[in-house]
């Protein structure tokens, strides 16, 4: 069937990502529609059951009345910029699922955006996965691998970050932040308090406290709050566990990071069970 | 050691630039007087890497796991010893059977890959072929080539080690095992069988590779006198007096055998041991407080270890212990070269050690972590790693984390041997105004004889070609032989 014909029979409530037809209800998003399908677009922000935030980008999909395009994957600039030009770049995390969307989303350029911005990531921060005790359980890193990420290839920052080790059972470490906010929106909306937020603009961008001294050991954060437990990176950790699961166990030993729903196994593992 | 100890202008210069198949990045320069006598050597150090620097601000529960990144050749000893302080952190003062076997295990494979990967890898080539062979067959190629039964052996030992450390932490090399007060995981049932495997083999090429060792040295009296100095000795040691890498008491024994302290809890060592600041090497100068800078250096390592106990609880490598002492007419073998044959007789001690632990019930148990007691501010972990008695102290502040780091790893502790070592061959050796190859060679040897591990000595990583430089009293270049990682020597003035 052309794209033509197909978009001239368009099932109420349904869009097409990757030319599967995938059912959504009124209200969901693109990201919602997706992950009740059982299809994964990448992110790092985005936890359901959270308000959705959009500042990670990795869900960027393509929406556009063409079909997937095809991009020639040794060239990598070009491939990175020649995303559907009829059509736009979102957020699926953002975005509403409209009736007969034909979404682009695993797609070679789509995937070479994603791991550009993940090299980003990489830079923009400290993340020294050698010794980092998340190796292994970080969604930041097993994104790197899913995306066939083989160096940072953009220099390095190394910003100054500094670490919180006040509160007696909760440390921040800003040097893995990402600013995805989860910590953030998990805090207020979850768990009824407001012990994080952003401050600063651009590449000052960092996690405060909201607390009157600014460290941690002064706000109401408890071990128990999911803000000290939904951290994809290593930038909150409960304090004076690490590397205790071995390796061969750890979340991404077990799981691709596409597996939908494994934000539960994965909070499991930061509680300190093993499987 | 005076001449070591001062530097003079009117002094002629010849640098070794850098030394190949040691661990890391060297260079040596030797001072002339006008006579041409060796006046000065120095064993330079010349890469700065400051792991005590940076882990500063660092939780204490990630510091094994980061210090252990130093090297890739003993990463367990050094997670190990940071371990060992950690353990003193969180107040636990015994682990359970389960846990110190494990940790036991996993550092007696640890130090069976090393041994093998030093004598198969690095130095068999000088000890089969002769130190002045020709340098295109003299290396691990030539040796797969020519002794292609033995280089196999030396790589399965290798791999066996790092089968155990796999094994018990996951990864052969920079794995995680060590948790405050224990270890994280269990060695399963399948796990040690899959082990009990090979390991008559691993005995039997273990055996081999020590005579192999014992008859290249007692059948060259030039390797007798080679590099030969005589020192103090300093080593870990059970309690009582034998062999012991993982726990025990510090022993430092005189070049005449006489006790200079024994059985010295190592949380004190900043009583018995300081370090040397030179200017010319990144690498510090320790020596025995005791005694004194000029006479209180010290070797550690295989000769050391074997030299200093009374006994090794293996019964193979007591008997080659034996052998070994009888060599030495009842008192200490100084011998440079007999690093070799003392590192094989660790070998083998290490191959029975693991098969007597294999064999232990507590090896396969689940308990794993010891109860934590009180949090104390320092704590300060020795482990005798393959190159010798390895120090890492720490101390946190009340948030736990690292305020102050001091590490003396074991190429430190033979720094000031490795001088003594070149400057005696460099005097037999070095002819006149020209940098022979056969100078170079001699020197390297030497120094490979330590098995000197300069990434974690100075904290650095690197390969190690090497140069010679000669300067005349006037500080002026007189001559520069220049030998490429590819083993090219090349004439540069």
């Amino acid at each position: 069937m052309s794209t033509e014909a197909k978009q001239n029979t368009i099932t109420p409530n349904t869009i097409t990502i990757d030319g599967q037809e995938i059912p959504f209800k009124d209200g969901q998003t693109i990201m919602d529609a997706a992950l009740a399908a059982g299809v994964y677009i990448p992110h790092l922000c985005h936890r359901p059951g959270l308000t959705p935030h959009g500042s990670c980008k990795l869900c960027v999909v393509d929406i556009g009345s063409r079909g997937v395009s095809f991009h020639n994957s040794d060239r990598r600039v070009q491939t990175k910029f020649s995303v559907d030009i009829d059509g736009r770049s979102v957020s699926a995390c953002t975005t509403p699922a409209v009736a007969g969307q034909q979404i682009s989303n695993n797609t070679p350029a789509l995937n070479e955006v994603r791991k550009t911005i993940t090299q980003m990531l990489f830079i923009e921060g400290n993340h020294i996965c050698p010794s980092c005790e998340k190796s292994g359980d970080c969604t930041l890193q097993a994104m790197a691998y899913h995306l066939g990420m083989l160096d940072g290839h953009f220099p390095q920052f190394f910003p100054h970050r500094e670490v919180d080790a006040s509160h007696p059972t909760v440390m921040l470490d800003r040097d893995r932040c990402i600013l995805c906010e989860l910590c953030v929106r998990a805090s207020r909306e979850v768990d009824g308090k407001n012990v994080f937020a952003i401050a600063g603009r651009g590449i000052t961008a960092h996690l405060i406290v909201n607390s009157p001294s600014g460290k941690l050991a002064d706000s109401d954060l408890e071990t128990g709050d999911m803000a000290a437990h939904i951290c994809p990176v290593g930038a909150i950790l409960i304090k004076e566990h690490g590397y205790e699961v071995p390796i061969g166990r750890r979340t991404f030993d077990l799981h691709q990071v596409g597996e939908i729903g494994l934000e539960k196994v994965i909070l499991a593992k930061v509680r300190h069970t093993d499987e | 050691m005076e001449q070591n100890a001062t530097s003079q202008s009117n002094l002629r210069r010849v640098a070794i630039d850098p030394i190949s198949r040691v661990e890391g990045h060297g260079r040596i320069t030797l001072l002339l007087d006008d006579e041409n006598h060796i006046h000065e050597a120095r064993f330079h150090i010349v890469e700065f890497r400051g792991f005590e620097k940076f882990i500063q601000g660092r939780p204490y529960w990630e510091v094994p796991f980061l210090v252990q990144r130093l090297c890739g050749i003993c990463p367990v000893s050094h997670q190990l010893a940071a371990a060992k302080a950690v353990d003193q952190l969180v107040g636990v003062e015994r682990l359970t059977p389960t846990a110190e076997k494990l940790r036991r295990l996993l550092h007696f494979g640890q130090t069976l890959q090393s041994h093998a990967l030093h004598f198969f890898h690095l130095s068999s080539p000088d000890l089969l072929f002769g130190f002045g062979s020709d340098p295109a067959q003299r290396n691990i190629v030539g040796v797969l080539d020519k002794y292609p039964e033995l280089a196999l052996k030396g790589v399965k030992l290798r791999k066996y080690g790092q089968q155990v450390i796999a094994a018990i932490a996951g990864k052969r090399i920079h794995g995680t095992a060590t948790v405050p007060g224990g270890m994280n995981k269990i060695l399963t049932i399948a796990e040690r069988d899959a082990l009990l495997v090979d390991i008559k083999d691993i005995l039997a090429w273990s055996s081999d590779a020590l005579a192999l060792n014992e008859q290249i040295h007692t059948a060259n009296p030039e390797h007798r006198d080679f590099a030969t100095i005589r020192s103090n000795f300093l080593s870990m040691v059970g309690s009582g007096g034998e062999l012991e890498i993982y726990h025990g008491g510090l022993r430092a024994r005189s070049a005449s055998g006489a006790d200079i302290f024994d059985q010295f809890d190592y949380r004190g060592y900043q009583q018995i041991i300081r370090e040397e600041v030179r200017p010319w090497s990144y690498m510090k100068f320790p020596y025995l407080i005791e005694l004194g800078k000029e006479q209180g250096w010290y070797r550690v390592g295989p000769l050391a270890r074997v030299n200093n106990c009374d006994f090794i609880s293996t019964p193979l490598a007591e008997a080659a212990r034996k052998r070994f002492r009888e060599f030495g007419q009842g008192g200490f073998v100084h011998d440079t070269l007999a690093y070799h044959w003392a590192r094989m007789i660790e070998a083998l001690h290490c191959a029975e050690s693991i098969y007597e632990l294999l064999h232990d019930p507590d090896i396969t148990g689940t308990d794993l972590v010891a109860d934590l007691g009180e949090k104390r501010r320092e704590g300060i972990g020795v482990i005798e790693a393959p190159r010798g008695t390895l120090f890492h102290h720490y101390q946190i502040d009340e948030e736990g984390l690292i305020t102050k780091a001091n590490l003396i790893v074991s190429t430190t502790g033979n720094n000031q041997a490795m001088n003594e070592s070149v400057r005696s061959v460099a005097n037999e050796y070095l002819d006149g105004h020209e940098i022979t190859e056969g100078l170079l060679n001699h020197l390297e040897v030497a120094v490979r004889a330590y098995d000197p591990c300069l990434s974690c000595a100075t904290h650095a990583l690197g390969k190690m070609p090497l140069q010679v430089e000669l300067l005349d009293a006037d500080g002026m270049l007189v001559d520069r032989l220049t030998k490429g990682g590819n083993g090219v020597i090349e004439r540069t003035v």
